[in-house]
């Protein structure tokens, strides 16, 4: 008694595989490409400055170090993850280095130690909030008081000068190569690293599987624990990352810098297609979405608009790109 | 039979370019069962969700008790005394019951201050008639039956004549599933028409007067249940002809002696006490046993996914030491979850990563790479074996159905090429063309030599599948049947009544 059913005609069951043109009209990545391409030829026009090398070098140097922290943030959005402490754990690396620095330390293993501080604060993030079960937007927004306390704290508030510093090590942040600047040759790379992984190894598959859906993930084998841990430690590390290279660049460590950052990173993440409730996001969109963000200001700033505008304008692109992706998706389901 | 209380004639409904309704058609008399029947995509919810307000038709029209009607909002429906209750439970876990049935009157009541005395003496006053509910118990505290009758208690609280229950059954047992089905009767009986839209023949058989058949949006079929068979019914959804419900089951020359899967004096904390079995080479499986009784516990404890359950488990022969879900699914032994949107899939990712969640290595290059390729070819291969009806395999698991998401979290189990697959309702809300087709599979995996262990609360399906049903009860395995003894009779003896001499086997 075999259930024997007649096949209906056309409802073959063969799939089909969609044309790379299909997807690339599709992806996030192109509209992007496609609002910066149109205000950067708009401003050639319009402003006689926007088109020159200096001006875009100044651009591209403006948001380089800032997308470092645009990585790190987009996967931990992708896991599921937040965090507001970027900016003042950047800081905190830049304050850290300086000091012992001051304190008679070689500047390299001073920059090594401010990195590792800022490992051991994603560790204990991610223990927090993996192991205990704390939730990731009250436990970085403590971590971000706490850091910038600690900054003021060992400071006292001014910031610190670093004339001292040898060229080797301003050469991070200040040096060029064939008139490239080194920042932004580091940027590119930890750029292209980053997007490549994310889209190509099983690591970082896991980190997608997280943040879709954690139960389904754990029932699928996947350690989700272990997983949210990583990428909570991988961001404030490359906050670390981002404080030595403002350190190198501006030769002072400031305790105040970078407040408010978290949230021009966080946009930058969710303009390119991240969502905070995980599971997706790329980092080219995400650098893509740093971009038009720091293009919107930097046309604003050339068109003698006053810099309070500013803020309104890059939150009123914010909710653009968020109203777009609720009904984008809402016309999918 | 009573007066026609509603009347929907011609209604038609499009979203873009799909037609949801193409000319859907019910009549509903005072005081029937009215079952609503329709594979799933069939447009049973777009329609409820035009008589509950929620969707407008773009033509048609809508007749209670005899006069033109324009159901505008659910609040709308509620004034026309029209209930819903929805297929997932939608109550506020941490507040009262009387707090959760009465949600709706704080929206228009003037009142300031909550009366908590008051409230949970009317509360106590409806669900009085439908079961023993505390009605100042916290609604997270109550099993899921509980919380099923809790979320009629709150359609009847307003004061409604017509009540539509959708799948109210999927996630309760057989014995609960009586005591509903009690309730409706009674609800009946006082003059309450009940749409009552289910997967379940045999329920729809035993306890509706009159059903109606939907199938791509148009109306088919309206009869009384006396006067329509199952089959009639099932062809009427599918459009095709299905020639029996179930695959053959293992002849007697192909049992095998061989054991693939072999447990011994598994426990776990007060949930499973001295579990044992054997699982046989080419056999379905069937584990029996009311919610809660510890049927999910039982596998979900040997392939190590929850809870530390102690005990033996052997793979044809060898023993294993499995300390989490990962070695279990190295040794090939996985689990297909209950609830495949919760637990079983990622639906905003695509189908070739759902397929190759449960081990990205075997899509890898060796190096960590992802072989996209690779990757896509498999879920292709695994998609077409299961006749998976999909744009391609590049797209989201939410662009699905739930029977091709259910074929999805099926290809995710296969590809790891499994020696042993737990299934814990594999067919849970799919419909009849999709759940056949699902039989097949694992008919076709047990004779290739998978062992196929298979949970559902749904009786016939089980005795349909399974050569073989253990009953769970209070975490023991209260007894075997199999060849004629497989009865829904003896089975829920087993799990209800009392424990019999076949304990002694187990």
């Amino acid at each position: 008694m075999l259930a024997t059913q007649e096949q209906q005609p056309g409802t073959s069951s063969a799939i089909r595989r969609p044309g790379w043109f299909d997807t690339m009209i599709r992806a996030r990545e192109t509209g992007l490409i496609l609002i910066i391409m149109t205000l950067f030829c708009g401003m050639s026009l319009i402003s006689p400055y926007f088109l020159t090398v200096e001006n875009i070098r100044a651009m591209a140097m403006a948001f380089a170090v800032e997308g470092i922290l645009v990585v790190g943030m987009t996967i931990l959005l992708i896991s599921g993850g937040i965090d507001l402490s970027v900016g003042s754990v950047t800081a905190l690396a830049m304050v850290t280095g300086g000091w012992l620095f001051l304190n008679g330390i070689d500047p390299w293993a001073a920059a090594a130690m401010a990195i590792g501080l800022t490992m051991l604060i994603g560790m204990a993030m991610g223990f927090l909030t993996t192991v205990v079960g704390l939730h990731h937007f009250i436990v970085s927004l403590a971590v971000m008081v706490i850091a910038r306390g600690v900054c003021l704290l060992a400071t006292g508030g001014r910031p610190l000068g670093l004339y001292s510093l040898p060229p080797e090590f301003k050469f991070i942040g200040q040096g060029t190569i064939r008139n490239i600047p080194l920042v932004i040759i580091i940027f590119v790379v930890v750029v292209v690293a980053f997007d490549l992984m994310l889209r190509r190894t099983t690591i970082f598959r896991k980190v997608f599987y997280t943040g879709s859906n954690p139960k389904a993930a754990a029932f699928s084998g996947i350690r989700v624990g272990r997983v949210i841990f990583a990428t909570t430690t991988l961001c404030s590390t490359l906050c670390g990352v981002a404080g030595v290279i403002y350190m190198a660049r501006f030769g002072s460590a400031q305790p105040s810098f970078g407040v408010g950052m978290e949230l021009n990173v966080i946009a930058a993440a969710v303009i390119g297609g991240a969502s905070l409730s995980g599971g997706s996001g790329t980092i080219l969109g995400a650098i893509l979405g740093a971009v038009l963000l720091s293009m919107v200001s930097s046309s604003l700033a050339l068109l003698n608009v006053s810099v309070y505008w500013q803020d309104i304008i890059r939150g009123s692109i914010l909710l653009a790109a968020v109203l777009f992706d609720h009904y984008l998706v809402r016309r999918r389901r | 039979m009573g007066d026609v209380l509603l009347a929907i004639e011609d209604v038609h409904k499009s979203f873009g370019p799909v037609q949801a309704l193409r000319g859907a058609r019910l009549e509903l008399r005072k005081g029937e069962i009215h079952a609503l029947a329709g594979e799933n995509g069939a447009g049973k919810s777009t329609l409820m969700h035009v008589i509950d307000g929620i969707l407008q038709p773009d033509s048609g029209e809508i007749r209670l008790d005899g006069r033109k009607v324009r159901i505008s909002s659910p609040h709308e429906a509620h004034r026309l005394g029209i209930g819903f209750v929805h297929q997932e439970i939608a109550l506020c876990p941490e507040i009262s019951v009387a707090e959760n049935m009465y949600m709706s009157e704080t929206n228009s009541s003037p009142a300031w201050f909550m009366r908590y005395a008051d409230l949970n003496r009317r509360a106590a006053a409806v669900l009085g008639e439908l079961g023993d509910i505390d009605p100042a118990a916290k609604a997270g505290s109550l099993s899921i039956s509980q919380q099923q009758i809790v979320e009629i208690a709150k359609a009847l609280t307003l004061d409604c004549r017509i009540l539509i229950l959708d799948e109210p059954t999927a996630a309760l047992t057989e014995a609960e599933a009586k005591i509903l089905f009690r309730i409706m009767h009674r609800l009946a009986e006082k003059g309450i028409a009940i749409i009552y839209i289910s997967h379940r023949m045999a329920e729809i058989f035993a306890h509706c007067d009159r059903i109606t058949v939907m199938r791509d949006g148009c109306h088919v079929r309206t009869a009384d249940i006396a006067e329509i068979t199952q089959e009639e019914v099932i062809n009427c959804m599918v459009g095709r002809v299905l020639s029996n419900l179930y695959p053959a089951k293992q002849t007697e020359d192909e049992r095998s002696a061989r054991v693939i899967l072999s447990v011994r004096g598994l426990c776990e904390g007060r949930r499973i006490f001295n579990v044992g079995f054997d699982l046989f080479e080419g056999e379905i499986l069937g584990l029996a046993g009311l919610i809660g009784a510890g049927r999910s516990e039982i596998v979900r404890g040997i392939c190590q996914l929850e809870g530390r359950a102690t005990g033996e488990v052997a793979l044809c022969g060898r023993r294993l030491d499995l300390r989490d879900y990962r070695d279990s699914i190295r040794e090939g032994i996985v689990y297909l979850s209950e609830d495949r949107k919760s637990d079983g899939l990622f639906l905003d990712m695509s189908i070739a990563a759902n397929v190759s969640a449960l081990d990205i290595n075997l899509i890898s290059n060796g190096m960590g790479l992802i072989e996209r390729r690779r990757e896509l070819a498999r879920a292709r291969e695994l998609g077409q074996r299961l006749q998976l009806r999909a744009s391609s395999v590049e797209a989201p698991v939410s662009s699905l159905s739930g029977g091709n998401q259910q074929k999805v979290a099926l290809a995710k189990m296969l590809s790891v090429d499994p020696r042993v697959i737990f299934l814990d309702e594999p067919t849970r809300g799919v419909d009849v063309g999709a759940k056949a087709e699902i039989h097949r599979q694992l008919r076709a995996l047990a004779r290739e030599g998978v062992g196929i262990v298979v949970i559902s609360s749904e009786l016939p399906e089980l005795i349909g599948i399974s050569d073989r049903v253990l009953v769970v009860r209070e975490g023991r395995i209260a007894g075997e049947v199999r060849g004629a003894d497989m009865t829904e009779e003896r089975i829920m003896h087993l799990a209800s009544i009392d424990i019999g001499p076949a304990t002694a086997r187990a």
